[in-house]
């Protein structure tokens, strides 16, 4: 789409919302208006992978980067994901250092590592800790696709199991936020080890009677659905986001035909019994909140972990 | 034992007549008899289930299968199992559970099948269901790599106690193609991957993934079938006896402990 165009949707849009437009119109609807004709910083708007609808930033990001024409959940950073789960100031990281190694010496991977740390801020593709969402603690886990694709190597397998380990030690619930393109190919076997790991760790928290919620998230695919992420008590995904174990493309090789575009959708899953329900990101906190509530879990004051 | 490339090796385990599941299993077990279905939805053929006698003593068996002629792969899908047929694994474990059997898990696939029909019935969680249900499952579970272990397809049938590979098997997280083709975009660098990814029986045992080699007759299985059914049946004697020997709890934790000690990284 050129300039022209995408500037011509975004006024035909706003014309067409003319009664609640002056809310909406934003500093970069005006600067682009001003501007016709200048090239316009890409990120200044949001184009939905999902409907193709096309949406200033500013507003999407409002919108808990939610896609207000679709309802599709887009991807968060780790830290925008914990803002909106954790009470604040009330997380406290686990195993903050750790790092893959490089098992098959796989060229270059640990350049590659260390730019996604700067650019990511995280040192592998999961933040796990221990923190309280509406008053009620819990140890949690976001996965970040923007490190690698979220896939999982050791430091994610060791992490994962951990905070597992540890709530089994404490009694605790673990809420996991998924997104992942599965195995994360570079470390070899190891990463298809974690897969066992993490199902290991889960089975005996499992056995010590602790709840575990799973929020699948976009996109969670790979050897992350088959093991941690299809494991959970709960079972919880955004909307419109993609789970699925084999690649879109790869069935769609296997197969010689276009797959129907809600295939591997949330909805997908939960037509075809995989999740408990589907959940909006502005109802999260309060639905993690209540399950746990649910699980006899006692709240504290928010904000307070004790370590 | 003579070092062959890991490229040679991918050549050997597609020779044609290398041999399958059907092939080993009346050279080393008694009186097999096949059990089917998951009880949920069907049956697969690409895992086939069973109980049969090893030394006169009730084992059950779990084997992925490949054809050995066009007919075959079309009925058992090129050993690439549906959520069914992992169902049917668990449920056949469980069943030895209860009666204290051994478990054997013959491993041979490409991976599990990528398919409109797989993803709709759940192909991630039948193989998450089988990692966990299998780490807590109180009798011994010993899985072979025959050829091919392909992924997560495959490791859905090798959380155990011991994993074993035949000498040339290959155990991968995904196959050397599909390396090839995700990270370079070029599926036609296969050769180039299988050497660099580490998936021999020896860098296995190197990393603690794999516990044993079982050798192979020169040249490959194929050159002597009933020589490495024999070398597997040795390998197996000796295992079984030893898992037998240990109590369930202790069985449970160093399964545990397999599986957690993996993973190279620093703090
Ligand atoms: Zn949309």
């Amino acid at each position: 789409m050129g300039l022209e165009d995408l500037l011509k949707k975004v006024k035909d849009r706003f014309d067409d919302e003319a009664e609640v437009a002056p809310a909406l119109r934003s500093a970069a609807y005006n600067k682009a208006e001003s501007e016709k004709g200048v090239k316009i910083p890409e990120d200044l708007f949001f184009k939905c992978p999902r409907c193709l609808t096309t949406s200033y930033k500013e507003d999407f990001e409002k919108n808990r980067k939610v896609c207000a024409n679709c309802n599709y959940h887009a991807r968060l950073t780790w830290r925008e994901r914990l803002n909106l789960t954790a009470d604040r100031n009330s997380f406290s990281e686990f195993d903050a250092n750790m790092e893959s190694q490089n098992p098959i010496d796989y060229p270059e991977y640990a350049d590659k590592l260390q730019k996604l740390r700067k650019a990511c801020d995280m040192r592998d593709a999961v933040i796990t800790g221990e923190c309280t969402i509406r008053g009620y603690k819990a140890v949690i886990g976001i996965m970040d696709s923007n490190f690698m694709m979220a896939s999982m190597g050791s430091v994610v397998g060791e992490k994962i199991t951990r905070a597992f380990e540890y709530a089994t030690k404490n009694k605790m619930p673990v809420i996991l936020f998924t997104a992942s393109g599965g195995a994360r190919m570079q470390e070899g076997i190891i990463s298809l080890m974690q897969m066992a790991k993490t199902s290991g760790a889960i089975a005996k928290f499992s056995d010590a009677g602790q709840l575990y919620i799973t929020v699948l998230t976009d996109p969670t695919t790979g050897g992350v659905t088959a093991s941690f992420a299809s494991l959970g008590d709960v079972i919880i995904a955004e909307p419109k986001v993609l789970i699925g174990f084999a690649g879109r493309r790869v069935i769609q090789d296997t197969i010689k035909q276009k797959l129907p575009d809600e295939f591997q959708s949330a909805e997908f899953l939960l037509e075809n019994g995989f999740v408990d329900l589907i959940c909006e990101r502005r109802r999260m906190r309060s639905y993690l909140a209540r399950i746990m509530r649910m699980h006899n879990y006692e709240k504290i004051e928010e904000g307070r972990v004790n370590k | 034992m003579s070092r062959i490339s890991a490229t040679e090796r991918l050549a050997l385990i597609r020779v044609k007549n290398r041999p399958t599941v059907n092939d080993y299993i009346p050279l080393i077990f008694d009186g097999f008899i096949e059990m089917h279905g998951d009880r949920h939805y069907g049956d697969d053929a690409a895992i086939l289930g069973g109980i049969a006698t090893f030394y006169s003593m009730p084992v059950t068996i779990l084997a992925q299968v490949k054809g050995r002629d066009v007919e075959e792969n079309k009925r058992t899908n090129f050993a690439m199992p549906h959520p069914e047929g992992y169902r049917k694994a668990l449920r056949l474990a469980k069943q030895a559970e209860k009666f204290n059997r051994p478990v054997i898990c013959l491993v041979d696939t490409p991976g599990a099948f990528c398919g409109i029909e797989a993803e709709e019935r759940g192909q991630g969680e039948a193989i998450a269901r089988n990692l966990m249900e299998f780490m807590t499952l109180k009798t011994p579970v010993i899985s072979i790599v025959l050829g091919e272990g392909g992924s997560g397809g495959a490791l859905a049938l090798a959380v155990c106690d011991e994993l074993a590979m035949l000498e040339n098997a290959l155990y991968s997280v995904i196959s050397p193609r599909g390396f090839a083709s995700i990270l370079w975009k070029d599926p036609s660098r296969e050769k180039e991957a299988a050497e660099l990814m580490k998936i021999t029986s020896e860098d296995l045992l190197n990393f603690g993934v794999c516990e044993k080699i079982i050798s192979e007759p020169a040249g490959g299985a194929h050159n002597d079938c009933q020589l490495t059914a024999d070398n597997i049946s040795e390998y197996l004697f000796d295992a079984i006896k030893r898992l037998c020997r240990t109590d369930a709890e202790t069985l449970l934790k160093n399964r545990y402990q397999k599986f957690r000690k993996i993973g190279m990284f620093t703090e």
